[in-house]
C-alpha cells in the first residue's frame, strides 16, 4: 500500500502494535518448530510462517466483544485475543495449563471468554458455526461481529458454501476470509478449483468480495476494518481473499518438496515482517534499533513462556473421563453476552 | 394462547404434544428459537409449527436454506452465544448431511475446550409410513457411538412433551427422535402444569414378572400389544421403555432383568451394531448370574428400509415376532 494511504488511516500506535504481534508470532512459532525438531513436541505442528500478517491484521481490527473462528494458521489472532504464549506452549506440550487442558493439541484452542471459537480439523466446519454466532448477535440486537476463515482448501467444502449462503441470505454480521496460501497440504490451487481467484466464489452468494495482499499487514487490517464496519452496520457479510504463500510444509514433518523452490524464493522477498519494517521505516515510526529491541523482547517473552509451560503439570490419566457432558453450572458460567454491556 | 400453561385440555396427539412443548418453551424462554426447512409459513412437513410464524416472527421461526450441515452448524454457534436453538430435520434421514457438525463440533466442543452447546435437533424417524429408504430411517445408532450427545426417543404424548422440554433445558446437544408413525395415532390427556420427563430415566410401561422387553419408540406399543396377548397364556411381560438412548438408564435395565431373569431386546433399527446390541452386551456383562435364558434380539434385518408394502411389512418387527420369541423364551 501507498505510504500516505497507510499513515492517513492507521495510527502509529496501531502499526507498532501489529509489528510487535508479527514478531511475537514469528518468535513463538520458530520456537515451537525448534522444539518439534528436538522431539519435545508430539503431534502436528502447523505454523503461519510467512503468513503472519493475516491473523495479526484482522485480529487487530476487532473490538473487544467480537468473536473469531480462526483458520489453523492464525497464531497472531490467538495472541491478540489474549491467549498467552505460555498457554500456547502448554497446549503444544499437552499440559493441563493449556486452553484445552491436554484434551486437544496445537492450534486447536478456543475460549468463549476471549471470543475464540475452538478450531476443528475438518476445515470450514467452523464457518457455519460462525454464522450462528452472528445470528445470535443479530437476533439480540448487539453490535458484535464475527470474523471467520479457512484456507484455499477449505473453500471446496460444502460447509464453506452453506455458511456463505446462509450469512448472505440473512445479512448476518460476519466477515469471511480465505487464506489462499496456494496449497492444500500438497495439492496446488489448480487441482482444487477451476478458478484462479478464490474470491470468485463470493459472487454466487451475492456477497461482495475483495482480493487483498495477505503479506501486507496494513492492507489486511484496513480491508478487515471495512468488512467489519459493514457487518456492524447491518449491511451483511463480506469475503476477503488474502493471497499469500505457505513457506513451510503443511506440518513441520512435511518437507514440501512438491513446491517449486523458485516460488518460495519469490515469496521470501515478500516476507510480511520485512514488509512491515520497510513500512515503519518509511513512515518514520521505527528503525533498526527499535526492531532489534522488539526482537529481544519477544524472544525473552517466549523463553519465559516456555519455562511456564515446561513447569506446568501434565494432566492425570483419569482426567480423560471429565467433561464429556456439560452441567448446568458449566453453562451458567459460559460467557456468551457482550462483555462491555455486562 | 397467552400463558405457558393454557394448553392441554382434552386429549392430544403425540404430534400435538411436541407442538405444545415447543410453544410453551418459546413462551417461557425468549432464547428458544426454531430453525429448519419449511417450518415458517408452511408449518413444517408434518405441521408441527403451524401458526408459529405469526406468533413468533421470522427470526424465531427461521426458515433455512436446504443445507442441513450449514444450519446445524449455525445452531451450534447460536447455542454457544447464549441462545437455545431447536433444529427440525424434515426427516431424520437427512441428518446424515449434518453428521460432521453433530459428531465433530457439537459433540466434542465441551470436552475439548469447555464450550457447552445447549441445542436440540428434532429428528422425525422410523418406518411404517411407506416412506422408503430415505424417509423411514432409524439413524440413532450412528449417534449412539458418539460421546457428548444425548439421545431421546419418546413413545407417548406425555413423554414426547416432557422429554422435549427437558431436552431444550439441557446444557448439551440432544437429538430428539420423534416417531412419525405415532404422530397422529396415539392420544393422551396431559397435565395442565409445566412438567419435564428427565433425560436418562427409563420407564416401565407395563410391569411383569416373566420376561423383560427392553425397547423404545414405536416398538413400545407392539410390546404392549404382545404383552396383552401373552397374558392370556400366563406369560407376564415387563415392558421397559428406554426413553433415553444415551446415556442409557443401565440401572433400570438391570433391575428389570434381575427381576424377570429373561430379556428380549427389541428395536426398529437394523439389528447389527444398534442400541439393542449394546443393551444385550451390557446384560451379558452385568446380569449374567441373573439370566435364565439367552438374550433375544428382535430388530429389522440389515437392509435399507424398503418401500413396497410387503417388503416394508417383512422388514419391520411385528407383534407376532415378539409373541413367538416370548413363548420360546418362556419355555426355555
Amino acid at each position: 500500500m501507498d505510504l500516505a494511504d497507510v499513515t492517513s488511516q492507521i495510527k502509529r500506535a496501531d502499526l507498532l502494535h501489529m509489528y510487535y504481534y508479527l514478531r511475537l508470532t514469528r518468535a513463538l512459532e520458530d520456537r515451537i518448530t525448534a522444539l518439534y525438531r528436538q522431539g519435545r513436541i508430539v503431534g502436528g505442528c502447523y505454523t503461519s510462517h510467512g503468513m503472519e500478517a493475516i491473523a495479526v491484521g484482522y485480529a487487530s481490527a476487532l473490538e473487544r466483544d467480537d468473536v473469531i473462528a480462526p483458520f489453523h494458521r492464525d497464531m497472531g489472532a490467538f495472541l491478540i485475543r489474549g491467549i498467552t504464549p505460555g498457554e500456547v506452549l502448554a497446549q503444544y506440550l499437552g499440559k493441563r495449563t493449556g486452553p484445552t487442558k491436554g484434551k486437544d493439541g496445537n492450534v486447536h484452542m478456543g475460549d468463549l471468554k476471549r471470543g475464540i471459537i475452538g478450531f476443528v480439523s475438518h476445515l470450514a466446519d467452523n464457518l457455519p458455526v460462525a454464522t450462528g454466532a452472528a445470528l445470535a448477535f443479530k437476533m439480540r440486537g448487539e453490535s458484535r461481529i464475527v470474523v471467520a476463515g479457512t484456507g484455499d482448501g477449505g473453500t471446496s467444502r460444502g460447509d464453506f458454501h452453506e455458511a456463505m449462503n446462509f450469512a448472505a441470505v440473512r445479512k448476518l454480521p460476519v466477515v469471511f476470509f480465505c487464506t489462499n496460501n496456494q496449497y492444500a497440504y500438497s495439492t496446488p490451487l489448480r487441482l482444487q478449483m477451476a478458478i484462479t481467484d478464490v474470491v470468485e466464489r463470493a459472487k454466487a452468494y451475492g456477497m461482495p468480495g475483495e482480493i487483498v495482499d495477505g503479506n501486507d499487514v496494513a492492507a489486511v487490517y484496513l480491508a478487515s476494518k471495512r468488512g467489519i464496519a459493514k457487518a456492524r452496520a447491518g449491511e451483511g457479510p463480506t469475503f476477503f481473499e488474502f493471497k499469500t504463500m505457505r513457506m513451510h510444509g503443511h506440518s513441520e514433518h512435511d518437507p514440501a518438496k512438491y513446491v517449486p523452490p523458485e516460488l518460495l524464493e519469490e515469496w521470501k522477498k515478500r516476507d510480511p515482517i520485512l514488509a512491515a519494517e520497510r513500512l515503519l521505516i518509511e513512515a518514520g515510526y521505527g528503525d533498526e534499533t527499535y526492531f532489534h529491541e522488539i526482537l529481544e523482547r519477544v524472544k525473552k517473552e517466549v523463553e519465559a513462556a516456555l519455562e511456564f509451560a515446561e513447569k506446568s503439570p501434565l494432566p492425570e490419566g483419569p482426567e480423560v473421563l471429565e467433561g464429556v457432558f456439560a452441567t448446568d453450572a458449566d453453562l451458567s458460567h459460559q460467557a456468551t453476552h457482550s462483555r462491555s454491556a455486562a | 394462547m397467552t400463558t405457558a400453561t393454557s394448553h392441554a385440555t382434552g386429549e392430544v396427539t403425540y404430534l400435538e404434544a411436541i407442538s405444545q412443548a415447543l410453544d410453551e418453551e418459546m413462551m417461557r424462554d425468549e432464547r428458544v428459537f426454531l430453525m429448519g426447512e419449511d417450518i415458517g409459513q408452511y408449518g413444517g412437513a408434518f405441521r408441527i409449527t403451524e401458526g408459529f410464524l405469526d406468533k413468533y416472527g421470522e427470526w424465531r421461526i427461521l426458515d433455512t436454506p436446504l443445507a442441513e450441515s450449514g444450519f446445524v452448524g449455525a445452531a451450534i454457534g447460536a447455542a454457544m452465544m447464549g441462545l437455545r436453538p431447536v433444529v427440525e430435520m424434515q426427516f431424520a434421514d437427512f441428518i446424515s448431511c449434518a453428521f460432521d457438525q453433530i459428531t465433530e463440533v457439537a459433540a466434542k466442543n465441551h470436552y475439548r475446550w469447555g464450550a457447552a452447546v445447549p441445542m436440540v435437533i428434532r429428528a422425525p424417524f422410523g418406518g411404517g409410513i411407506h416412506g422408503g429408504p430415505f424417509h423411514s430411517e432409524c439413524p440413532e445408532g450412528w449417534f449412539f457411538h458418539s460421546p457428548g450427545l444425548k439421545l431421546v426417543a419418546p413413545s407417548t404424548p406425555y413423554d414426547a412433551k416432557g422429554l422435549l422440554k427437558a431436552a431444550i433445558r439441557d446444557p448439551n446437544p440432544v437429538i430428539y427422535f420423534e416417531h412419525k408413525f405415532l404422530y397422529r395415532r396415539i392420544k393422551a390427556t396431559l397435565p395442565t402444569d409445566d412438567y419435564i420427563v428427565p433425560i436418562g430415566k427409563a420407564d416401565v410401561k407395563r410391569p411383569g414378572n416373566d420376561i423383560s422387553v427392553i425397547t423404545y419408540g414405536a416398538m413400545v406399543h407392539l410390546a404392549l400389544e404382545a404383552a396383552q396377548m401373552l397374558a392370556k397364556e400366563g406369560i407376564d411381560l415387563e415392558v421397559v421403555d428406554l426413553r433415553t438412548l444415551a446415556p442409557l438408564d443401565k440401572e433400570a435395565i438391570f433391575s428389570s432383568v434381575h427381576k424377570t431373569s429373561k430379556a428380549i431386546v427389541l428395536h426398529e433399527d437394523n439389528k447389527t451394531g444398534g442400541i439393542g446390541a449394546e443393551v444385550a452386551a451390557l446384560l451379558a456383562e452385568e446380569c449374567f448370574d441373573s439370566l435364565d435364558g439367552p438374550i433375544v434380539r428382535i430388530a429389522a434385518p440389515d437392509t435399507p428400509v424398503p418401500f413396497s408394502t410387503p417388503l416394508e411389512e417383512f422388514f419391520l418387527p411385528k407383534t407376532s415376532d415378539i409373541v413367538a420369541a416370548a413363548r420360546k423364551l418362556a419355555a426355555y
